[in-house]
C-alpha cells in the first residue's frame, strides 16, 4: 500500500472546497430569493401571483426531479458556452450550481413558510411595506431555519462536487477515482474518504453551532 | 340603537370608526353580516361574542387586513375599504394592534420588537430609542429592553405588545382576545394598563374578548355578536344587568351568583315561604329591600344567596331572598312592589322555613 501524497490530496481538498464554496454562494445569492418568491407569491402571500409561482415551481421541480449524474452530462453545452471547456473546477461549478440553486430555494421555502401569518400580520398591521416584512420579518425570524438548510445545501454540494470528479472536474472525488479506483491505491482511497467526512462534519459542525447562536426563540 | 343610550348621536361627527353595513362570508358561510357600528373618541368598546361569531373578522376589517365584501369601514371619516395594501399602509400606522398570542418577533429585542413601528414610520433611530424607553417604562419594562421575547412571561409578553401598538401615538388600538391567554391575575394588570391609557392618552380602544368580566372590568359600552349579527349593544351596565338577547344571557350567566344546590334542591310547591330572585343594578341596587319586604308581608325576611359587584362604578347583582311567608297575595304585592326597583324579579318557588 502505497502512501498518498500530501500535495495531491491538498490540491484535491482545496478544488472541493472552490467548487462547493462557489456554488453554495450562487445557491445562497439566487436560492433565497428563489424562496422568497415562491412563498411571497403564492396564495394568501403579500406578493401574490399565482401564476408565477406555478411557473417557477415547475421550473424548480423539473431541475430537482434530474438525478445530478445526468443533469452534469446534460448541461455540457451550456457549460462549454459559459466557461469555454467542460473539464475542470470552473466547469463543475456550473452544473452544481444549477443543481443547488433549486435545492437551496426548496429547502428556503419550507423555513419560510415557517414563519407563523400572525407575525406578517403584526407587521402588515403596523403598516409595514411589503420589503419591511421581508427584511424584518420573514428573513430574521426564519434566520435559524436558514442556516440549517444552507448547511444541508454545502453538504449535499460537497458529495455532488465528488461525482463532479467523475467527468474530470478534479477534486476529492476525481483523485479518489482515478487514484483509489483505477490505480488501486487504497491508501489514497482512505485518505480522501477520511478528508470527506471531517470536511463534512466540520460544515455541520460549524452550521449547527452559527444556527444555535442566532436562535432566540 | 336609539341616540340617546349610547350617549352618542348617529351620526356621531367624532366617531373614529364607522362601520356601514359590513358583510363578510367565507365560501356561503356568513362571518359578518350586515354589521353597523361606530366607537367614539376616547371610549372603551367591549365586543363580545361565543368562539366563530366572527369577532376576529371584524376587527381585522377595521385595519383592512380583512376585506368586506359589502358596506363601508371609515377610520376617522375616511372610507377604507377601496383601498389598496399599499395606500392602508399609513392608515395602519395609525392603527394599534395587539393580538391574544403576542405575536413579537423572536429574532429581535424587546427594544426593537417595540421600536418596528417607528421604523416602519421612518422615525430617526436616536429618537426611536428615547421613545422606545418611554413605552417600556410605560408598561414597566425598562430593564427588559435587551431581552428577547422567548425569555418573557405571557403578561410580560403581552405588556411589550402594549408597548409596541402605542408606539406610533395610535388613533385607534384594537385588541383581539389579548387577555385570553393570560391567568385572571395577570388580565387584571394587563386590563388596568389599558386602562390607564385609555384615561391618560384619551385613546379609544375595541377589546374584543369571549369573557365578559373582561368587558365588565373595562368596557363602557359593549357590542353582542352572534354568528356575523349584532344582536345587542349599549352601556355595559344596562346589557349586563337587563340582557334582552338570549346570547347575552348566556354570557352573562357567569358574572351572577347562581343559587347554591343544596338549598335549590330544598325548593318545592309547597314550602313554608316563597323565595324570590332579584336582580338589582344601578341607582337602585342599594334600596334596602329587605326591609321594605318585612313591610309589606309583616314578615321578616332573610338573604339567603347573592351579592353585588361593580360595573364602571354601578353595582350590579342578585339577591335571593326568602320572604318568611308562602301567602300568594302577599307574594303577589312584594313582587308588584319590587318590579319598578330592580332588573328582574322572579319567585323560584317556596322553601322550607328553616334552610
Ligand atoms: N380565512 C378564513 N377562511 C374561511 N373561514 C374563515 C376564515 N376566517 C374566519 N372564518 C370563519 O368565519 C367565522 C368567524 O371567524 P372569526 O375568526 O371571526 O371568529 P371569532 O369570533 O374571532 O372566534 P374565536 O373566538 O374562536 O376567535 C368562523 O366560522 C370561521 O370558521
Ligand atoms: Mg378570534
Amino acid at each position: 500500500m502505497s502512501l498518498p501524497s500530501f500535495d495531491l490530496l491538498a490540491r484535491g481538498l482545496w478544488e472541493t472546497v472552490v467548487m462547493t464554496g462557489v456554488s453554495g454562494f450562487f445557491s445562497l445569492v439566487f436560492g433565497l430569493p428563489l424562496g422568497l418568491v415562491l412563498v411571497t407569491t403564492d396564495r394568501g402571500g403579500i406578493f401574490e401571483a399565482t401564476t408565477v409561482n406555478r411557473f417557477l415551481g415547475a421550473i424548480v421541480n423539473a431541475l430537482r426531479s434530474l438525478p445530478f449524474i445526468i443533469l452534469l452530462v446534460a448541461v455540457i453545452p451550456l457549460t462549454r458556452l459559459i466557461v469555454g471547456s467542460a473539464i475542470g473546477i470552473a466547469a463543475a461549478i456550473v452544473p452544481l450550481t444549477i443543481a443547488a440553486i433549486p435545492y437551496f430555494a426548496r429547502i428556503a421555502e419550507v423555513s419560510l413558510r415557517e414563519v407563523p401569518q400572525g407575525l406578517i400580520d403584526a407587521a402588515r398591521a403596523m403598516g409595514a411595506s411589503r420589503w419591511t416584512i421581508i427584511r424584518d420579518v420573514l428573513v430574521p425570524e426564519s434566520l435559524p431555519s436558514l442556516v440549517s438548510g444552507f448547511t444541508v445545501t454545502l453538504v449535499t454540494l460537497v458529495g455532488a462536487s465528488a461525482m463532479a470528479g467523475a467527468v474530470g472536474a478534479g477534486g476529492l472525488g476525481d483523485i479518489a477515482i482515478r487514484y483509489g479506483y483505477q490505480r488501486f491505491e487504497t491508501g489514497t482511497m482512505l485518505a480522501v474518504v477520511a478528508i470527506l467526512i471531517l470536511l463534512v462534519s466540520l460544515l455541520q459542525w460549524a452550521g449547527d453551532a452559527v444556527a444555535r447562536r442566532i436562535d432566540h426563540r | 340603537m336609539s341616540a340617546t343610550e349610547n350617549g352618542h348621536s348617529d351620526m356621531d361627527e367624532a366617531a373614529v370608526v364607522a362601520l356601514t353595513g359590513v358583510s363578510r362570508r367565507f365560501g356561503d358561510h356568513p362571518a359578518l353580516d350586515d354589521i353597523s357600528l361606530s366607537l367614539h373618541r376616547g371610549e372603551i368598546l367591549g365586543l363580545i361574542g361565543r368562539s366563530g361569531a366572527g369577532k376576529s373578522t371584524l376587527i381585522r376589517c377595521l385595519n383592512g387586513l380583512e376585506k368586506p365584501d359589502t358596506g363601508r369601514v371609515e377610520i376617522d371619516g375616511q372610507d377604507i375599504t377601496p383601498l389598496s395594501e399599499q395606500a392602508l399602509q399609513p392608515v395602519r400606522r395609525r392603527i394599534g394592534m395587539i393580538f391574544q398570542h403576542f405575536n413579537l418577533l423572536s429574532s429581535k429585542t424587546i427594544a426593537d420588537n417595540v421600536a418596528l413601528p417607528l421604523k416602519i414610520a421612518g422615525q430617526p433611530e436616536a429618537r426611536r430609542r428615547a421613545r422606545v424607553m418611554e413605552l417600556l417604562d410605560l408598561v414597566g419594562l425598562a430593564d427588559k429592553a435587551g431581552a428577547y421575547p422567548a425569555q418573557l412571561s405571557g403578561g410580560q409578553k403581552q405588556r411589550v405588545g402594549i408597548a409596541r401598538a402605542l408606539a406610533p401615538d395610535p388613533l385607534l388600538l384594537l385588541s383581539d382576545e389579548a387577555t385570553s391567554a393570560l391567568d385572571p391575575e395577570t388580565t387584571h394588570s394587563i386590563l388596568d394598563l389599558l386602562r390607564s391609557v385609555n384615561r391618560e392618552l384619551g385613546l379609544t380602544i375595541l377589546m374584543i374578548t369571549h369573557e365578559i368580566e373582561v368587558v365588565r372590568q373595562i368596557a363602557s359600552r359593549v357590542v353582542v355578536l352572534d354568528q356575523g349579527r349584532i344582536v345587542e349593544e349599549g352601556p355595559v351596565a344596562r346589557v349586563l344587568a337587563t340582557p334582552r338577547s338570549e346570547t347575552t344571557r348566556s354570557l352573562v350567566r357567569s358574572l351572577s351568583p347562581m343559587l347554591p344546590d343544596t338549598i335549590a334542591a330544598q325548593i318545592t310547591p309547597t314550602g313554608a315561604q316563597a323565595l324570590l330572585r332579584l336582580d338589582v343594578f344601578g341607582a337602585q341596587a342599594r334600596q334596602p329591600f329587605l326591609s321594605q319586604i318585612s313591610d309589606l308581608t309583616g314578615r321578616p325576611a332573610h338573604l339567603v344567596h347573592g351579592g353585588l359587584s361593580d360595573v364602571q362604578g354601578e353595582p350590579f347583582g342578585r339577591l335571593f331572598i326568602a320572604l318568611g311567608t308562602a301567602d300568594p297575595a302577599s307574594v303577589a304585592k312584594v313582587v308588584a312592589a319590587m318590579t319598578p326597583l330592580s332588573a328582574g324579579v322572579e319567585v323560584l318557588g317556596n322553601v322550607p322555613s328553616q334552610l
